[in-house]
């Protein structure tokens, strides 16, 4: 059999606001060296195909399935993962807590994919309808709520960092 | 980890063609969500990859001195459907690339991979045929330009030559000005789906918004590749607008499709969503360039 030669690159990038670099295996997926190298274990495996949404992060603010996007990729960009979302002494953010009073999460596998594409959503500023808040959040799967409990929570929060009355 | 034997990056488009004849065999990646996927699959397992991520040079929107859109390839879908130019000048078409996948897939997958996949359900195919995109392409001997029919050669098969990657899609000033279009996808799910028919519409019409001058369809999934129906377009060219021709231009569009029965669905449904989508595309295109019905 033919023995492929080991490629190994360094990568420098800022990780939840931190400046880091890694030296990876080039065939290594963004999920692999931020779970991997990073410990950052809110990027979960599912579906490595790019459909579950469960491996999510945001790349320069955008929404990424950081399975089918290239670890070395990642050069020179500002990477977020749920982690990143934490207060200093580890303080839930408005998004987080708002999954947890809508009941949004059962087992919580999808949970952290669903919170940073929510947070692409949030931070546009913008206000949405219903329908295109399920639009924005139909990148995901959840095997659990039934969503409903998931749109609610993206859509309190969306209203309360807008400064206006949650529609009855 | 992906099983592939080795990764060249390409840092410029220059770079990106020295390698692709250095490494004749080796497959291009440009956004990953296909190659990736299929290396998955186990389909592409053990390959070379070029990458051409890193090339900013080829994203985003303009204009051409002349009035030419050029979309460079490694445009993402979203930042598409979001630009300003492509919301002036051919907003269905941000339309129908907001209609792939879902959002994660929609900032990751490119046009350029689109249309370089030869793929005949891609969702902006429909429409870069029914508005005679030019692909160009970029190799060793210099910039070259071709016309999107000619550019698909058959299912999966594509005319990218020896060297070559594509570097932009351009819409000429003929084919966008006061032209209005509209696309229908269907499919069985509204998210994550592949369409079981893509159908694009555009028409432009007289000033005083009565007569069609010309009017223009394409489908995705109603041959191997994405096909024209040209019978329907002649018809309706130079007609007054109506409601009567809107059906007989939908009922001529079976002339020049050719779907076939698959585990999507049927021929038969297939050529029923297609005149009941161009009809409805239709109308809706006329209504968007200011035409009564």
């Amino acid at each position: 059999m033919e023995r492929h030669e080991m490629q190994y690159q360094t990568v420098h990038f800022n990780l939840n606001g931190e400046d880091v670099e890694r030296t990876v295996d080039v065939r290594a997926s963004l999920t692999d060296m931020l779970r991997n190298d990073f410990r950052m274990t809110s990027v979960k495996k599912g579906c490595e195909v790019g459909e579950c949404g469960a491996c999510n992060v945001l790349i320069n603010g955008e929404a990424f399935n950081s399975c089918i996007y290239l670890a070395v990729w990642a050069e020179g960009k500002k990477v977020r993962t749920l982690e990143g979302l934490l207060g200093p002494n580890g303080e839930l953010s408005d998004i987080q807590q708002a999954f947890v009073d809508e009941a949004a999460i059962q087992c919580g596998f999808c949970s952290p994919g669903f919170i940073l594409t929510a947070v692409e959503i949030l931070e546009s500023g913008r206000e949405y309808t219903d329908a295109e808040l399920r639009k924005l959040l139909s990148g995901h799967l959840c095997r659990c709520t039934g969503y409903e409990n998931i749109l609610r929570a993206v859509k309190k929060t969306m209203y309360k960092r807008l400064g206006k009355e949650l529609p009855q | 980890m992906y099983d592939m034997k080795a990764l060249y990056q390409a840092k410029s488009v220059k770079d990106a063609v020295a390698l692709r004849l250095a490494h004749p065999g080796a497959q291009v990646i440009a956004g990953g969500s296909d190659v990736l996927v299929q290396m998955r699959e186990g389909k592409r397992a053990g390959a070379e990859l070029i990458s051409i991520q890193a090339l900013d040079e080829i994203r985003g929107v303009s204009l051409d001195t002349d009035g030419t859109l050029r979309i460079g390839s490694m445009t993402s879908f979203s930042h598409i459907t979001r630009d300003p130019l492509i919301q002036t000048y051919i907003n269905v078409l941000g339309e129908a690339v907001d209609q792939v996948g879902g959002p994660q897939i929609r900032n990751i997958g490119t046009i350029g991979g689109n249309t370089c996949n030869g793929v005949t359900s891609a969702d902006s195919a429909s429409t870069l045929h029914a508005w005679d995109a030019v692909v160009e392409l970029t190799g060793p001997g210099g910039v070259r330009r071709q016309s999107i029919q000619e550019f698909y050669i058959k299912a999966g098969k594509v005319d990218l030559r020896e060297g070559e990657i594509q570097t932009a899609i351009l819409i000429s000033k003929e084919s966008y000005e006061n032209c209005f279009g509209h696309y229908i996808k269907y499919a069985m799910r509204n998210a994550m789906d592949i369409a079981t028919l893509g159908t694009s519409v555009n028409v432009r019409l007289s000033a005083d918004k009565k007569t069609v001058e010309r009017a223009r369809v394409a489908f995705g999934v109603a041959g191997p590749v994405p096909l024209r129906a040209g019978t329907a377009e002649r018809l309706a060219a130079g007609q007054p607008v109506s409601l009567e021709l809107a059906e007989q231009f939908a009922q001529t569009v079976k002339e020049d499709i050719n779907p076939r029965d698959s585990w999507r669905a049927a021929k038969d449904f297939r050529l029923h969503i297609a005149v009941e989508s161009a009809k409805r595309a239709f109308i809706e295109s006329v209504r968007l360039a200011g035409g009564v019905l």
